[in-house]
């Protein structure tokens, strides 16, 4: 009630003309800012008057957040196995393996390829298999020949198991005394077809199976194979003792220098007949193939939110529509323009804010549950929460723009007489 | 409260300005329509007055301009000593936060919010904090005699108990000015009654009150009538 009241003021008041009366009038007819407290109240009263519409408009924004944070989670998670996987198996492993000769037929390296390979620098270790492209392996000697069942014979040196990361799942690896015997150790695919007798059946003799190994993620080809000493299979199979590949291991820094000259090193005869190849990368591509699928769902999401937001928009024209009374009561309560514009903005604000909290939680509950049925570690990276977070303020704040200037636009009589 | 109110009031009217004071206004609506012809009129601080007159005359017309919530289309209007065509229409405001208090026929309360709630959101615009919004509402509200009802939702009053929640929102900051459009026009007579004696009441403890009403007997039972008719004074 802060008014000036000297009496010799008050004509010149009424006249209202001199610039002085009307800095008066400014300081003592300032609107009083509304608090942010009591704003966000003024949201949530608005909210409440219809609440299912709420319910329904926040449903759309919701939806829009969900679908974009699952899909950015679920290949974060994805991701984060993968690179923990990685971490386990090690990113230094090179594969060299002969190509096609220009006459098209299967090549062969050099006998000498492994021990030149091992004289890179860098290479810390260097093994190989050969496939005993004559023998297959059988479960029994009653298995007609035809039935090979896709598993190939392989022969391998000792340290095989060491440089590309295989584990047994039970029994025991060849060994110096083993490997010159009709002896075999099972892949973990090849042990589930083969079965679990005692021997199997290759090249017109039963062989003792010794051990089974797990899954090879590095080198999945050794699931489906059955494994041999390298003096065995020359003996009793007829093996012509040529790699067919040849696993290294390198210094981590040094893998692309490495990978420049292997070809070269392995055969240096024919350098580009040779194949080599960095299994890692290989999962990482199977992991990233569904990159479309991804941006795909993304677009989807977004369209979602276009549409969440649309509702909110529209909720919020018909929510001023309605509240005409309303806006008209506040206006003669002393409400500036800017403050009714503030409350429907807040409100359409705190209605986005509503789905997109529950879109975020919704999202984080369908990464969650996803990465937990494949086993993955739940990842949901922050940026994506923020940008959810933006994305609907930034929805809120425009969908409620225009409902708000009309709203304070309404001349108060006339907002009033809408009763 | 009140008593602060009383002394602040009459130090206005030492001032030599009146609470309303209007002249030579019209006001003429789009598509021709005079509502208002030429108006003088003066209102003092500490009246109590009826604006009365037949449907059309012009009386809603009037509050709207001396409230502030309109401006003439000719003439002048002062409102507790400002020029309204000198304002803005944030000044406008600021002004009604603080200085005039409203009534209406249809009572105008927010359905999702209790006696309390609707009284102290009136204050909202004024600048006082929650606590302080929902004391003085308290106040209010037991002023009007609804001190057992602060918790009774809009639907769980009686038509002449929704007024007085509305008439309790309109003076819970202590405005110089009520303006009271049609207070009993929803009201049966014996609850309209109640709301004239409330009204009474407030005038007695020192708030200027003007009254627009199409009921002669109402009229009459105020101290001042001004008569109008086709937009005019008479
Ligand atoms: N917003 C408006 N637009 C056009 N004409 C209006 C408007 N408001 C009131 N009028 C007209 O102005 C005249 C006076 O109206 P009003 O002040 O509401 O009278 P009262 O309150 O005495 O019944 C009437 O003829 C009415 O139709
Ligand atoms: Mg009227």
């Amino acid at each position: 009630m802060s008014r000036p009241n000297a009496p010799g003021l008050i004509d010149a008041r009424r006249r209202g003309t001199s610039p002085g009366d009307r800095k008066r009038a400014r300081e003592a007819l300032r609107p009083a800012r509304l608090r942010t407290s009591d704003l966000i109240r003024l949201g949530g009263y608005g909210l409440r008057l219809r609440p299912l519409r709420a319910v329904l408009s926040a449903l759309g924004i919701a939806i829009g957040i969900a679908a974009m944070i699952a899909v950015v989670g679920i290949s974060a998670s994805s991701h984060a196995d993968l690179d923990r996987e990685l971490a386990k198996l090690g990113t230094n492993m090179l594969t060299v393996s002969p190509g096609k000769t220009m006459f098209g037929e299967q090549a062969t390296l050099p006998d000498e390829s492994v021990a030149m390979i091992k004289r890179i620098g860098p290479v810390q270790s260097a093994t190989a298999t050969g496939v005993v492209g004559t023998a297959h392996a059988y479960r029994n000697d009653r298995i007609p020949a035809a039935q090979t069942g896709g598993l190939s014979v392989v022969a391998a040196k000792l340290d095989l198991l060491d440089t590309v990361g295989a584990e047994l799942s039970r029994g025991v690896w060849l060994n110096e005394a083993t490997d010159r015997y009709p002896t075999v150790v099972l892949g973990a695919t090849a042990a589930e077809r083969l079965g679990t007798g005692p021997t199997v059946y290759i090249g017109g003799r039963s062989w003792v199976v010794v051990g089974v190994l797990q899954k090879v993620a590095l080198a999945s080809e050794l699931d489906t194979s059955v494994i041999t000493g390298w003096p065995a299979a020359t003996t009793y199979l007829a093996f012509d003792g040529h790699p067919t590949t040849v696993y290294t291991r390198s210094v981590e820094s040094q893998v692309e220098a490495v990978r420049a000259v292997l070809g070269a090193t392995a055969d240096p005869s024919a350098p580009s007949e040779v194949d080599v190849s960095r299994p890692s990368e290989v999962l990482s591509l199977r992991r990233a193939t569904n990159a479309t699928f991804t941006s795909m769902l993304l677009g989807l999401g977004s369209v979602a939110l276009l549409v969440g937001g649309i509702g909110v928009a529209n909720t919020m024209v018909i929510s001023v529509l309605e509240r005409r009374s309303e806006i008209g009561l506040r206006r003669s309560l002393g409400a500036t323009k800017g403050q009714i514009r503030t409350q429907f903005v807040a409100e359409s604000l705190l209605l986005s804010l509503i789905g997109g909290a529950a879109g975020a939680l919704m999202g984080y509950l369908v990464t969650g549950s996803y990465a937990l049925t494949q086993g993955w570690p739940t990842v949901v990276p922050p940026w994506v929460l923020a940008g959810g977070v933006g994305a609907t303020v930034a929805i809120g704040a425009i969908a409620g723009l225009y409902p708000a200037i009309r709203a304070s636009r309404l001349a108060p009589t006339e907002a009033l007489a809408a009763a | 409260m009140s008593s602060v109110e009383a002394v602040v009031t009459s130090a206005d009217a030492d001032d030599g300005h009146a609470v309303a004071e209007l002249v030579g206004v019209s006001k003429s609506y789009a598509g021709g329509v005079a509502a208002l012809r030429s108006v003088d009129m003066v209102v003092e601080y500490g009246e109590l007055l009826a604006i009365v007159g037949p449907s059309g005359s012009g009386k809603s017309t009037m509050l709207n301009l001396i409230g502030t919530l309109d401006r003439p289309s000719s003439g002048t209007v002062c409102i507790d000593g400002f020029d309204v065509a000198t304002l803005s229409d944030r000044q406008l405001s600021a002004l009604r936060s603080r200085r005039i208090g409203f009534v209406f026929q249809q009572f105008h309360l927010a359905a999702g919010r209790d006696a309390l709630g609707n009284v102290a959101d009136g204050l909202l615009y004024t600048g006082a904090g929650r606590r302080d919004r929902e004391q003085r509402a308290e106040a209010a509200l037991t002023r009007v005699g609804l001190g057992k009802r602060l918790t009774h939702r809009p639907y769980q009053l009686s038509g002449g108990e929704r007024q007085r929640v509305a008439i309790a929102r309109a003076v819970a900051g202590d405005p110089p000015l009520l303006l009271a459009d049609e207070p009993t026009g929803n009201l049966d007579s014996v609850a309209g009654g109640g709301v004239m004696e409330l009204l009474h009441e407030l005038h007695q403890s020192g708030t200027t009150i003007l009254v627009i009403t199409h009921d002669r007997e109402i009229a009459d039972s105020l101290p001042r009538q001004v008569q109008m008719r086709d937009g005019q004074v008479v």
